[in-house]
């Protein structure tokens, strides 16, 4: 670390990468599968019908079904259902025992036009990369801590990166195929600097999101240590009014919706909070849907009398600091985009989780090249060579595995949602094993070629095991459906491809090393 | 493979240890000092601040592997926390919050 400025910063960039790389692959890997949560939850769990009812009269569905089921909880939650997300979800919960404790809360899911309880096979669906991505998994807050410490090594990582690559736009045009190292180098640096503002966007947003768990400092400075009374003030709305115990009867809640829409220039309701309904002290919060603006507001809600109707508040205009943070927070999410833009997100998404592989790919070749005549492996090379095919191929093949098992587990299996989830990371725990006994091409190659097996063979899956085939579904324009079999059958195809590269380069290998080690040794900067 | 010594490995060590603890606490002292600062409304100050922080971080981050030795890297840490830290005292003192 005695040279310049730019190789202290290749250093800094080769060991933060290397060391977060692994799990910073498959955060942002399952990152980019959840821009299609709902896309994938409604693949895992076709039965739930798409239904286009207004919001009116599905929160009227709401609404009866509460009244029936859950008069004396003390608040209730009411999800409406959007173009993605064709649910109608309402969640009681009780009026807690003792003062000050939790109340329970049940979830349902209702059909918005029959009111009928919805009985989808249980599965986590696309919540489950959405979950992985950020809590790893892990017990709250663990799980949350360590993705945003991977995200600011991923902010050092990228920051370093670029102080790194001096002839940042001239060497984006370049590109030298079929040069081994050099090629991945190439590829590397396209993927990074082609879509570098989604890079920048998407880490710094995610420190953003997390920021008051990770740097409370000014919190407890500016509040004297009170936290409670920041979080009261960033969100007026959340606080509950205390009970009359006079029954009264709830005000019908459909034609707040309009009211609501009236306050925020057409924009829609997401989700309303009834409190205390039943009693003469009931209110009404609606919140809006982050779906129509880029710009998140977190606290952005309007207030009713519970039994009048009446209009008892709305939030006040979001200052800038917070439209900032809450743009952040938007952007990141892409709840804003639609189909066109969804698709950018998930390329985007990919191109960063293409960034993080190649990099691992070249940690190694680079130092694979040194060994090339000696026929054992170094440990330590040996061991990133493992962990680069498990936290890659293996991933790939863990997702795959999920998939099959959402088709495969028996519908009324108990603990099937959990087994799910098991069969990924039980698969992932394989694929770690597998590498650990084959060399490492031959591994290479046999993971991706069962990735390959396994996505391409995802619509016979379905097809087979539901109605829902692709001809179905294209015929009946289900998109959802028919877009989650063909990117399957893709990502097979590319899997396949991947792996008959990689079992060619194999024979090639020898030769090419020799020709492109000059190359690589002028420019090695780390 | 040539076998790096052990002064070097502590030199770095060290580093590492000055760039994530060291520079956690120069963000966290500069988002309180910003916050105090700031001319805005509580609310919107403390999310100013904790915004920013991670920029501080960053440039912390960069300070401990750019310096020419891992006892700059950390005097450096050093000075500028105790920086943040005055004028964050001064802040408090005079009632800014």
């Amino acid at each position: 670390m005695k040279e310049g400025f730019r190789q202290a910063m290749a250093w800094l960039h080769t060991w933060a990468g290397l060391i977060f790389g692994w799990l910073l692959f498959s955060i942002f890997l399952t990152g980019t599968l959840a821009y299609f949560k709902d896309e994938i939850s409604h693949w895992m769990q076709p039965e739930i019908p798409a239904r286009s009812v207004t919001s009116e009269a599905s929160l009227n569905v709401a609404q009866n079904y509460l009244q029936q089921h859950a008069a004396g909880a003390s608040r209730w939650l009411i999800d409406l259902p959007d173009a993605r997300e064709p649910g109608l979800s309402v969640r009681w919960q009780q009026t807690p025992a003792k003062r000050g404790e939790r109340g329970q809360f049940t979830e349902k899911l209702l059909d918005p036009q029959t009111g009928a309880e919805v009985q989808g096979r249980a599965t986590t669906g696309g919540e489950f990369f959405y979950r992985f991505h950020f809590q790893l998994q892990m017990p709250y807050p663990w799980g949350r801590w360590l993705s945003t410490i991977a995200a600011m090594v991923m902010f050092v990582a990228l920051i370093s990166g670029i102080i790194t690559h001096k002839k940042i736009f001239k060497d984006f045009f370049t590109f030298r195929p079929r040069k081994g190292q050099r090629s991945w180098l190439d590829g590397h640096n396209a993927v990074g600097v082609l879509v570098l503002p989604f890079h920048l966007m998407i880490t710094y947003s995610s420190l953003v999101i997390f920021m008051s768990m990770v740097m409370p400092a000014s919190i407890l400075a500016a509040y004297n240590g009170d936290a409670r009374a920041f979080y009261d003030e960033v969100f007026p709305a959340s606080t509950t009014p205390e009970r009359a115990d006079q029954p009264a009867p709830l005000a019908s809640l459909a034609p707040l919706l309009e009211k609501a829409r009236e306050q925020w220039s057409g924009g829609r309701v997401g989700r309303l909070t009834v409190n205390n309904p039943g009693d003469a002290n009931a209110s009404v919060v609606l919140v809006r849907d982050g779906a129509d603006r880029v710009v998140h507001d977190f606290g952005s809600a309007v207030t009713f009398n519970g039994v009048t109707g009446q209009l008892l508040g709305t939030t006040p205009e979001q200052s800038l600091p917070r439209a900032i943070a809450g743009s952040f927070y938007g952007l990141h999410m892409g709840h804003f985009a639609g189909p066109v833009l969804r698709w950018l997100y998930f390329i985007c998404g990919l191109a960063g989780t293409a960034m993080i592989g190649t990099g691992l790919v070249i940690w190694l070749g680079k130092r694979q090249l040194k060994h090339a005549k000696s026929a054992v492996m170094p440990f330590e090379l040996r061991l990133v060579e493992v962990l680069n095919i498990a936290s890659m191929s293996g991933l790939m093949v863990a997702v795959a595995v999920f998939f099959w098992a959402n088709r495969v587990l028996p519908v009324e299996m108990a603990g099937r949602a959990d087994w799910e989830v098991n069969g990924f990371f039980i698969a992932w725990g394989l694929s770690l094993l597998h590498a650990m006994v084959r060399r490492g091409r031959a591994a290479w190659v046999e993971q991706l070629a069962l990735a390959a097996l396994l996505f391409g063979a995802v619509p016979l899956l379905n097809a087979l095991t539901t109605p829902f085939h692709l001809g179905n579904a294209l015929a009946q324009g289900d998109w959802a459906m028919a877009g989650f079999d063909l990117t399957c059958l893709g990502s097979g195809v590319f899997f396949a491809w991947a792996a008959w590269k990689m079992q060619r380069s194999g024979r090639a290998e020898i030769v090419t090393q020799v020709r492109a080690r000059p190359i690589t040794l002028e420019r090695e900067a780390n | 493979m040539k076998v790096l010594p052990v002064s070097y490995r502590l030199a770095v060590t060290s580093r590492v240890l000055a760039a994530v603890l060291g520079g956690y606490i120069v963000a966290a002292l500069a988002s309180v000092s910003l916050t105090l600062w700031v001319p805005m409304a509580r609310a919107d100050a403390v999310v100013t601040g904790m915004m920013t922080s991670f920029l501080a971080y960053l440039g912390a981050v960069i300070w401990c592997f750019a310096c020419r030795s891992a006892w700059q890297a950390w005097l450096g840490l050093i000075v500028s926390s105790l920086v943040l830290a005055a004028t964050s005292g001064l802040a408090y003192w005079m009632g800014l919050s």
